[in-house]
Protein backbone atom coordinates (compact mmCIF):
# COMPACT_ATOMS: atom_id res chain seq x y z
CA UNK A 1 0.00 0.00 0.00
CA UNK A 2 1.26 3.49 -0.89
CA UNK A 3 0.57 6.50 1.31
CA UNK A 4 -1.71 8.03 -1.33
CA UNK A 5 -3.76 4.81 -1.39
CA UNK A 6 -4.62 4.93 2.31
CA UNK A 7 -8.42 4.90 2.33
CA UNK A 8 -10.33 7.83 3.83
CA UNK A 9 -13.86 6.44 3.73
CA UNK A 10 -16.65 7.20 6.20
CA UNK A 11 -16.92 4.65 9.00
CA UNK A 12 -18.02 4.17 12.59
CA UNK A 13 -14.61 5.56 13.58
CA UNK A 14 -14.98 8.76 11.58
CA UNK A 15 -18.37 9.36 13.24
CA UNK A 16 -16.54 9.60 16.57
CA UNK A 17 -13.78 11.60 14.94
CA UNK A 18 -11.25 8.80 15.43
CA UNK A 19 -8.59 7.70 13.00
CA UNK A 20 -6.47 4.60 12.94
CA UNK A 21 -2.83 4.24 12.07
CA UNK A 22 -1.80 2.44 8.87
CA UNK A 23 1.60 1.47 7.51
CA UNK A 24 2.37 2.41 3.91
CA UNK A 25 5.22 3.21 1.55
CA UNK A 26 6.01 6.83 0.58
CA UNK A 27 7.10 8.01 -2.89
CA UNK A 28 10.73 7.07 -2.13
CA UNK A 29 9.82 3.52 -1.18
CA UNK A 30 10.32 4.10 2.55
CA UNK A 31 7.86 2.84 5.14
CA UNK A 32 5.95 5.45 7.08
CA UNK A 33 2.68 5.74 8.97
CA UNK A 34 -0.45 7.69 8.13
CA UNK A 35 -3.97 7.98 9.48
CA UNK A 36 -7.06 6.46 7.93
CA UNK A 37 -10.65 7.44 8.69
CA UNK A 38 -11.97 4.08 7.53
CA UNK A 39 -12.21 1.65 4.64
CA UNK A 40 -15.38 0.61 2.90
CA UNK A 41 -14.78 -3.18 2.69
CA UNK A 42 -14.14 -3.19 6.41
CA UNK A 43 -17.31 -1.22 7.14
CA UNK A 44 -19.28 -3.71 5.04
CA UNK A 45 -18.03 -6.57 7.22
CA UNK A 46 -18.55 -4.67 10.48
CA UNK A 47 -22.07 -3.56 9.53
CA UNK A 48 -22.89 -7.15 8.60
CA UNK A 49 -21.84 -8.26 12.09
CA UNK A 50 -23.90 -5.48 13.68
CA UNK A 51 -26.98 -6.52 11.69
CA UNK A 52 -26.56 -10.08 12.89
CA UNK A 53 -26.50 -8.88 16.50
CA UNK A 54 -29.56 -6.65 15.90
CA UNK A 55 -31.38 -9.63 14.46
CA UNK A 56 -30.50 -11.80 17.44
CA UNK A 57 -31.73 -9.08 19.83
CA UNK A 58 -35.01 -8.77 17.90
CA UNK A 59 -35.50 -12.54 17.91
CA UNK A 60 -34.85 -12.69 21.63
CA UNK A 61 -37.33 -9.87 22.27
CA UNK A 62 -39.98 -11.74 20.27
CA UNK A 63 -39.30 -14.97 22.14
CA UNK A 64 -39.66 -13.21 25.48
CA UNK A 65 -42.95 -11.71 24.29
CA UNK A 66 -44.13 -15.19 23.25
CA UNK A 67 -43.22 -16.56 26.66
CA UNK A 68 -40.62 -18.94 25.15
CA UNK A 69 -37.56 -17.62 27.02
CA UNK A 70 -36.89 -15.45 30.07
CA UNK A 71 -35.80 -11.78 29.89
CA UNK A 72 -32.24 -12.89 30.71
CA UNK A 73 -31.86 -14.11 27.12
CA UNK A 74 -32.90 -10.72 25.72
CA UNK A 75 -30.48 -8.76 27.91
CA UNK A 76 -27.70 -11.27 27.22
CA UNK A 77 -28.07 -10.69 23.46
CA UNK A 78 -28.41 -6.95 23.96
CA UNK A 79 -25.08 -6.91 25.78
CA UNK A 80 -23.46 -8.87 22.90
CA UNK A 81 -22.91 -11.83 25.23
CA UNK A 82 -23.30 -15.56 24.75
CA UNK A 83 -23.86 -18.30 27.32
CA UNK A 84 -20.19 -18.85 28.34
CA UNK A 85 -19.56 -15.10 28.73
CA UNK A 86 -22.72 -14.53 30.77
CA UNK A 87 -22.01 -17.56 32.98
CA UNK A 88 -18.53 -16.20 33.63
CA UNK A 89 -19.89 -12.75 34.58
CA UNK A 90 -22.45 -14.08 37.07
CA UNK A 91 -20.01 -16.77 38.35
CA UNK A 92 -22.42 -19.65 37.83
CA UNK A 93 -22.24 -22.92 35.91
CA UNK A 94 -23.42 -22.73 32.32
CA UNK A 95 -26.14 -25.36 32.90
CA UNK A 96 -27.51 -23.26 35.74
CA UNK A 97 -27.66 -20.10 33.63
CA UNK A 98 -29.29 -22.10 30.86
CA UNK A 99 -31.97 -23.23 33.30
CA UNK A 100 -32.66 -19.58 34.13
CA UNK A 101 -33.48 -19.06 30.45
CA UNK A 102 -36.76 -20.95 31.07
CA UNK A 103 -39.60 -18.55 31.96
CA UNK A 104 -41.01 -21.03 34.50
CA UNK A 105 -37.67 -21.18 36.37
CA UNK A 106 -37.05 -17.44 35.99
CA UNK A 107 -40.28 -16.42 37.77
CA UNK A 108 -39.17 -18.41 40.83
CA UNK A 109 -35.69 -16.86 41.10
CA UNK A 110 -34.99 -14.99 44.34
CA UNK A 111 -33.90 -11.35 44.39
CA UNK A 112 -30.30 -12.16 45.20
CA UNK A 113 -29.82 -14.11 41.99
CA UNK A 114 -31.85 -11.62 39.95
CA UNK A 115 -29.63 -8.84 41.26
CA UNK A 116 -26.55 -10.68 40.05
CA UNK A 117 -27.93 -10.66 36.51
CA UNK A 118 -29.25 -7.10 36.76
CA UNK A 119 -25.84 -5.82 37.89
CA UNK A 120 -24.09 -7.47 34.96
CA UNK A 121 -26.63 -5.95 32.54
CA UNK A 122 -26.40 -2.56 34.30
CA UNK A 123 -30.16 -2.39 34.94
CA UNK A 124 -32.38 -2.62 38.04
CA UNK A 125 -33.87 -5.90 39.27
CA UNK A 126 -37.33 -4.47 38.58
CA UNK A 127 -36.44 -3.75 34.96
CA UNK A 128 -35.21 -7.30 34.50
CA UNK A 129 -38.24 -8.86 36.19
CA UNK A 130 -40.81 -6.77 34.36
CA UNK A 131 -39.40 -6.94 30.84
CA UNK A 132 -42.19 -8.32 28.67
CA UNK A 133 -40.56 -8.15 25.24
CA UNK B 1 -0.64 12.37 40.57
CA UNK B 2 0.80 12.09 37.08
CA UNK B 3 3.92 10.60 35.50
CA UNK B 4 5.57 12.31 32.51
CA UNK B 5 4.70 9.92 29.71
CA UNK B 6 4.95 10.33 25.96
CA UNK B 7 1.97 8.91 24.07
CA UNK B 8 2.59 7.64 20.52
CA UNK B 9 -0.25 6.26 18.47
CA UNK B 10 0.36 2.80 17.05
CA UNK B 11 -1.58 0.41 14.86
CA UNK B 12 -1.76 -2.41 17.38
CA UNK B 13 -2.28 -2.17 21.13
CA UNK B 14 0.26 -4.77 22.23
CA UNK B 15 3.15 -3.49 20.09
CA UNK B 16 2.17 0.06 20.98
CA UNK B 17 2.20 -0.44 24.74
CA UNK B 18 5.51 -2.32 24.53
CA UNK B 19 7.08 0.37 22.36
CA UNK B 20 5.76 3.25 24.51
CA UNK B 21 6.84 1.64 27.81
CA UNK B 22 10.34 0.93 26.48
CA UNK B 23 10.71 4.40 24.96
CA UNK B 24 9.89 5.73 28.42
CA UNK B 25 12.92 3.75 29.67
CA UNK B 26 15.11 5.32 27.00
CA UNK B 27 15.14 2.51 24.44
CA UNK B 28 14.25 3.83 20.99
CA UNK B 29 12.18 0.98 19.58
CA UNK B 30 9.56 1.34 16.87
CA UNK B 31 6.27 -0.51 16.67
CA UNK B 32 7.38 -2.63 13.67
CA UNK B 33 10.58 -3.56 15.54
CA UNK B 34 8.56 -4.78 18.55
CA UNK B 35 6.30 -6.72 16.21
CA UNK B 36 9.18 -8.26 14.26
CA UNK B 37 11.20 -9.19 17.34
CA UNK B 38 8.06 -10.83 18.72
CA UNK B 39 7.84 -12.93 15.52
CA UNK B 40 4.37 -11.41 15.22
CA UNK B 41 3.41 -12.35 11.66
CA UNK B 42 1.14 -15.36 11.61
CA UNK B 43 -2.03 -16.94 10.41
CA UNK B 44 -4.06 -19.29 12.52
CA UNK B 45 -7.40 -20.98 11.97
CA UNK B 46 -9.29 -22.54 14.89
CA UNK B 47 -12.52 -24.05 13.52
CA UNK B 48 -13.42 -25.55 16.92
CA UNK B 49 -13.44 -22.16 18.68
CA UNK B 50 -16.34 -19.87 17.86
CA UNK B 51 -15.91 -16.09 18.04
CA UNK B 52 -18.90 -13.93 17.08
CA UNK B 53 -20.63 -17.06 15.77
CA UNK B 54 -17.81 -17.81 13.35
CA UNK B 55 -14.68 -19.98 13.47
CA UNK B 56 -11.71 -18.11 14.94
CA UNK B 57 -9.13 -16.67 12.55
CA UNK B 58 -6.14 -14.61 13.50
CA UNK B 59 -3.30 -12.95 11.63
CA UNK B 60 -1.07 -12.90 14.74
CA UNK B 61 -0.05 -15.19 17.61
CA UNK B 62 -1.83 -15.46 20.98
CA UNK B 63 -2.28 -12.15 22.82
CA UNK B 64 0.76 -11.36 24.95
CA UNK B 65 3.20 -13.55 23.03
CA UNK B 66 4.68 -10.77 20.90
CA UNK B 67 5.61 -8.71 23.96
CA UNK B 68 6.96 -11.75 25.86
CA UNK B 69 9.14 -12.99 22.99
CA UNK B 70 10.50 -9.53 22.26
CA UNK B 71 11.38 -8.91 25.92
CA UNK B 72 13.07 -12.29 26.20
CA UNK B 73 15.18 -11.74 23.07
CA UNK B 74 16.38 -8.34 24.26
CA UNK B 75 17.00 -9.51 27.83
CA UNK B 76 14.39 -7.14 29.28
CA UNK B 77 12.70 -8.28 32.47
CA UNK B 78 9.00 -7.53 32.88
CA UNK B 79 7.20 -7.71 36.21
CA UNK B 80 3.66 -9.08 35.85
CA UNK B 81 0.90 -9.36 38.44
CA UNK B 82 -2.67 -10.69 38.45
CA UNK B 83 -5.19 -10.26 41.25
CA UNK B 84 -8.23 -11.87 42.77
CA UNK B 85 -9.43 -8.73 44.49
CA UNK B 86 -10.14 -5.46 42.66
CA UNK B 87 -9.17 -3.46 45.78
CA UNK B 88 -5.70 -5.00 45.86
CA UNK B 89 -5.36 -4.50 42.09
CA UNK B 90 -6.12 -0.82 42.49
CA UNK B 91 -3.74 -0.42 45.45
CA UNK B 92 -0.81 -1.87 43.52
CA UNK B 93 -1.57 0.31 40.49
CA UNK B 94 -1.83 3.46 42.66
CA UNK B 95 1.43 2.61 44.43
CA UNK B 96 3.11 2.24 41.03
CA UNK B 97 1.88 5.65 39.93
CA UNK B 98 3.13 7.15 43.21
CA UNK B 99 6.53 5.62 42.46
CA UNK B 100 6.47 7.23 39.02
CA UNK B 101 6.03 4.01 37.05
CA UNK B 102 3.72 4.15 34.01
CA UNK B 103 2.01 0.77 34.08
CA UNK B 104 0.71 -1.49 31.32
CA UNK B 105 -2.68 -3.11 31.81
CA UNK B 106 -4.56 -5.90 30.09
CA UNK B 107 -8.23 -4.93 29.79
CA UNK B 108 -11.55 -5.95 28.23
CA UNK B 109 -12.67 -3.93 25.22
CA UNK B 110 -16.41 -4.03 25.99
CA UNK B 111 -16.20 -1.47 28.80
CA UNK B 112 -13.95 1.02 26.99
CA UNK B 113 -16.32 3.97 26.77
CA UNK B 114 -14.09 5.97 24.42
CA UNK B 115 -14.47 3.38 21.60
CA UNK B 116 -17.34 3.55 19.11
CA UNK B 117 -20.16 1.12 19.97
CA UNK B 118 -19.40 -1.04 16.94
CA UNK B 119 -15.95 -1.81 18.26
CA UNK B 120 -17.08 -2.72 21.77
CA UNK B 121 -17.34 -6.47 22.01
CA UNK B 122 -16.24 -9.03 24.58
CA UNK B 123 -12.55 -9.30 23.76
CA UNK B 124 -10.33 -9.32 26.84
CA UNK B 125 -6.80 -8.91 25.57
CA UNK B 126 -6.59 -5.21 24.83
CA UNK B 127 -3.61 -3.29 26.25
CA UNK B 128 -3.16 0.25 27.49
CA UNK B 129 -0.91 2.28 29.79
CA UNK B 130 -2.05 4.14 32.92
CA UNK B 131 0.20 7.11 33.66
CA UNK B 132 -1.73 9.11 36.24
CA UNK B 133 -4.73 9.50 38.51
CA UNK B 134 -7.02 12.38 39.45
CA UNK B 135 -9.87 12.46 41.97
CA UNK B 136 -12.36 11.11 39.44
CA UNK B 137 -10.29 9.54 36.66
CA UNK B 138 -7.31 7.49 35.63
CA UNK B 139 -5.17 9.00 32.84
CA UNK B 140 -4.94 6.53 29.99
CA UNK B 141 -2.56 6.18 27.06
CA UNK B 142 -4.37 3.77 24.75
CA UNK B 143 -1.95 3.27 21.85
CA UNK B 144 -4.63 2.85 19.19
CA UNK B 145 -6.05 6.30 20.04
CA UNK B 146 -4.62 9.50 18.56
CA UNK B 147 -4.57 11.27 21.93
CA UNK B 148 -4.46 10.24 25.58
CA UNK B 149 -7.82 9.71 27.24
CA UNK B 150 -9.40 8.96 30.64
CA UNK B 151 -11.55 6.35 32.36
CA UNK B 152 -13.34 6.86 35.69
CA UNK B 153 -12.10 4.78 38.62
CA UNK B 154 -15.19 2.59 38.32
CA UNK B 155 -14.81 2.14 34.54
CA UNK B 156 -11.17 1.12 34.89
CA UNK B 157 -12.06 -1.45 37.53
CA UNK B 158 -14.74 -2.86 35.22
CA UNK B 159 -12.39 -3.32 32.25
CA UNK B 160 -9.60 -4.74 34.44
CA UNK B 161 -12.01 -7.33 35.80
CA UNK B 162 -13.90 -8.13 32.61
CA UNK B 163 -14.99 -11.78 32.50
CA UNK B 164 -15.05 -14.50 29.85
CA UNK B 165 -12.26 -15.97 27.74
CA UNK B 166 -8.79 -14.53 28.55
CA UNK B 167 -10.18 -12.66 31.60
CA UNK B 168 -7.48 -10.13 32.56
CA UNK B 169 -7.87 -10.49 36.36
CA UNK B 170 -6.42 -7.04 36.85
CA UNK B 171 -3.23 -8.07 34.99
CA UNK B 172 -0.62 -5.29 35.16
CA UNK B 173 2.98 -5.20 33.92
CA UNK B 174 6.00 -2.93 33.63
CA UNK B 175 9.70 -3.32 32.75
CA UNK B 176 11.96 -3.69 35.81
CA UNK B 177 15.31 -4.45 34.18
CA UNK B 178 16.83 -3.15 30.96
CA UNK B 179 20.24 -4.53 29.89
CA UNK B 180 23.00 -1.97 29.25
CA UNK B 181 24.02 -3.47 25.92
CA UNK B 182 21.55 -4.89 23.45
CA UNK B 183 22.68 -7.03 20.54
CA UNK B 184 20.07 -5.99 17.97
CA UNK B 185 21.62 -7.93 15.07
CA UNK B 186 21.46 -11.24 16.89
CA UNK B 187 17.94 -10.63 18.17
CA UNK B 188 16.64 -9.71 14.72
CA UNK B 189 18.15 -12.80 13.06
CA UNK B 190 16.70 -15.08 15.70
CA UNK B 191 13.26 -13.51 15.53
CA UNK B 192 13.11 -13.72 11.73
CA UNK B 193 14.11 -17.38 11.77
CA UNK B 194 11.44 -18.17 14.33
CA UNK B 195 8.83 -16.35 12.29
CA UNK B 196 9.77 -18.34 9.18
CA UNK B 197 9.47 -21.62 11.06
CA UNK B 198 6.08 -20.62 12.50
CA UNK B 199 4.71 -19.70 9.08
CA UNK B 200 6.07 -22.89 7.49
CA UNK B 201 4.88 -25.14 10.34
CA UNK B 202 3.71 -28.55 9.12
CA UNK B 203 0.21 -28.35 10.68
CA UNK B 204 -3.05 -27.51 8.88
CA UNK B 205 -4.22 -24.83 11.32
CA UNK B 206 -1.09 -22.66 11.53
CA UNK B 207 0.88 -20.55 9.07
CA UNK B 208 0.78 -20.97 5.30
CA UNK B 209 -0.98 -24.33 5.61
CA UNK B 210 -3.80 -22.73 7.62
CA UNK B 211 -4.32 -20.17 4.85
CA UNK B 212 -4.74 -23.09 2.45
CA UNK B 213 -7.16 -24.84 4.79
CA UNK B 214 -9.37 -21.75 5.01
CA UNK B 215 -9.15 -21.21 1.23
CA UNK B 216 -10.39 -24.74 0.58
CA UNK B 217 -13.08 -24.41 3.25
CA UNK B 218 -14.64 -21.36 1.57
CA UNK B 219 -16.06 -23.59 -1.15
CA UNK B 220 -17.09 -26.24 1.37
CA UNK B 221 -18.88 -23.69 3.59
CA UNK B 222 -20.91 -22.49 0.64
CA UNK B 223 -22.04 -26.04 -0.19
CA UNK B 224 -22.70 -27.03 3.39
CA UNK B 225 -23.99 -23.87 5.12
CA UNK B 226 -25.27 -21.67 2.29
CA UNK B 227 -24.60 -18.05 1.37
CA UNK B 228 -25.56 -16.20 4.56
CA UNK B 229 -23.29 -18.17 6.87
CA UNK B 230 -20.38 -18.29 4.42
CA UNK B 231 -20.57 -14.53 3.99
CA UNK B 232 -20.66 -14.06 7.74
CA UNK B 233 -17.51 -16.18 8.13
CA UNK B 234 -15.78 -14.26 5.34
CA UNK B 235 -16.86 -11.00 6.97
CA UNK B 236 -15.16 -12.09 10.19
CA UNK B 237 -12.03 -12.90 8.20
CA UNK B 238 -11.93 -9.32 6.86
CA UNK B 239 -12.54 -7.93 10.34
CA UNK B 240 -9.60 -9.86 11.78
CA UNK B 241 -7.46 -8.74 8.85
CA UNK B 242 -8.33 -5.06 8.77
CA UNK B 243 -9.94 -3.89 11.99
CA UNK B 244 -8.13 -1.53 14.36
CA UNK B 245 -4.75 -2.92 15.10
CA UNK B 246 -3.32 -4.63 12.06
CA UNK B 247 -1.93 -1.56 10.28
CA UNK B 248 -3.62 -2.90 7.15
CA UNK B 249 -3.32 -6.19 5.25
CA UNK B 250 -3.36 -8.43 8.34
CA UNK B 251 -0.07 -7.04 9.79
CA UNK B 252 1.76 -7.70 6.49
CA UNK B 253 2.63 -4.00 6.08
CA UNK B 254 3.95 -3.71 9.64
CA UNK B 255 6.15 -6.73 8.99
CA UNK B 256 7.40 -5.21 5.73
CA UNK B 257 8.30 -2.06 7.69
CA UNK B 258 10.20 -4.23 10.17
CA UNK B 259 12.15 -5.90 7.35
CA UNK B 260 13.05 -2.52 5.90
CA UNK B 261 14.31 -1.31 9.29
CA UNK B 262 16.23 -4.57 9.77
CA UNK B 263 17.85 -4.29 6.34
CA UNK B 264 19.60 -1.11 7.54
CA UNK B 265 20.66 -2.55 10.88
CA UNK B 266 21.99 -5.81 9.43
CA UNK B 267 23.23 -4.05 6.27
CA UNK B 268 21.48 -6.77 4.32
CA UNK B 269 20.23 -5.61 0.91
CA UNK B 270 18.22 -8.82 0.48
CA UNK B 271 15.95 -7.86 3.35
CA UNK B 272 14.94 -4.61 1.70
CA UNK B 273 14.07 -6.56 -1.46
CA UNK B 274 12.00 -8.94 0.66
CA UNK B 275 10.34 -5.99 2.37
CA UNK B 276 9.04 -4.89 -1.03
CA UNK B 277 7.76 -8.37 -1.68
CA UNK B 278 5.96 -8.46 1.66
CA UNK B 279 4.28 -5.16 0.73
CA UNK B 280 3.00 -6.81 -2.46
CA UNK B 281 1.66 -9.72 -0.43
CA UNK B 282 -0.09 -7.23 1.89
CA UNK B 283 -1.66 -5.65 -1.20
CA UNK B 284 -2.92 -9.09 -2.25
CA UNK B 285 -4.66 -9.48 1.12
CA UNK B 286 -6.21 -6.04 0.67
CA UNK B 287 -7.48 -7.04 -2.78
CA UNK B 288 -8.98 -10.18 -1.30
CA UNK B 289 -10.84 -8.05 1.28
CA UNK B 290 -12.23 -5.87 -1.54
CA UNK B 291 -13.42 -8.97 -3.41
CA UNK B 292 -15.02 -10.46 -0.31
CA UNK B 293 -16.83 -7.19 0.44
CA UNK B 294 -18.19 -7.19 -3.12
CA UNK B 295 -19.51 -10.74 -2.74
CA UNK B 296 -20.91 -9.85 0.68
CA UNK B 297 -22.84 -6.86 -0.65
CA UNK B 298 -24.27 -8.62 -3.70
CA UNK B 299 -25.26 -11.79 -1.84
CA UNK B 300 -24.73 -13.58 -5.13
CA UNK B 301 -25.57 -17.24 -4.89
CA UNK B 302 -23.20 -18.28 -7.64
CA UNK B 303 -20.77 -20.95 -6.61
CA UNK B 304 -18.10 -19.60 -8.94
CA UNK B 305 -17.55 -16.43 -6.87
CA UNK B 306 -16.57 -18.58 -3.91
CA UNK B 307 -14.34 -20.69 -6.12
CA UNK B 308 -12.67 -17.46 -7.27
CA UNK B 309 -12.14 -16.25 -3.66
CA UNK B 310 -10.73 -19.64 -2.77
CA UNK B 311 -8.36 -19.57 -5.73
CA UNK B 312 -7.11 -16.08 -4.88
CA UNK B 313 -6.48 -17.06 -1.28
CA UNK B 314 -4.55 -20.14 -2.38
CA UNK B 315 -2.43 -17.86 -4.51
CA UNK B 316 -1.60 -15.76 -1.42
CA UNK B 317 -0.64 -18.95 0.44
CA UNK B 318 1.75 -19.92 -2.40
CA UNK B 319 3.30 -16.45 -2.37
CA UNK B 320 3.80 -16.52 1.40
CA UNK B 321 5.30 -20.01 1.34
CA UNK B 322 7.81 -18.98 -1.30
CA UNK B 323 8.47 -15.75 0.61
CA UNK B 324 9.27 -17.36 3.96
CA UNK B 325 11.53 -19.95 2.35
CA UNK B 326 13.53 -17.09 0.82
CA UNK B 327 13.51 -15.07 4.04
CA UNK B 328 14.85 -18.00 6.01
CA UNK B 329 17.86 -18.20 3.68
CA UNK B 330 18.42 -14.45 3.75
CA UNK B 331 19.37 -14.20 7.46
Amino acid sequence: MKTNQIPQDDSSLSKKDLKELCYAVDENGNYTTALSSGWEPKSVALNGSMQLIQQRVQNARQMVANGQVSPIVYFMEKNKMDLPILASYVSMWKWRVKRHFKPSVFTKLNDKILKKYADVFDISTEELKNFKG
Amino acid sequence: MQVEFKHNQSAHCENGVASNLLKHQGIEISEPMVFGLGSGLFFVYLPFIKVNFSPAFSYRPMPGWIFKRMAKLLGIKIKRQKFNSPEKAQQVLDQNLKNGIPTGLQVGVYGLTYFPDEYRFHFNAHNLVVYGKTDADYLISDPVMQETTTLTHHELEKVRFAKGALAPKGHLYYPVYIPKEINWEKAIRKAIKKNCNDMLAPVPIAGVKAIRTVAKNIVKWHKKFGVAKTNHYLGQLIRMQEEIGTGGGGFRFIYAAFLQESADILKNEKLSELSKEMTEIGDMWRDLAVQIARVYKKRSNQQDVYIMLSKNMLEIADREEEFFKKLKKAV
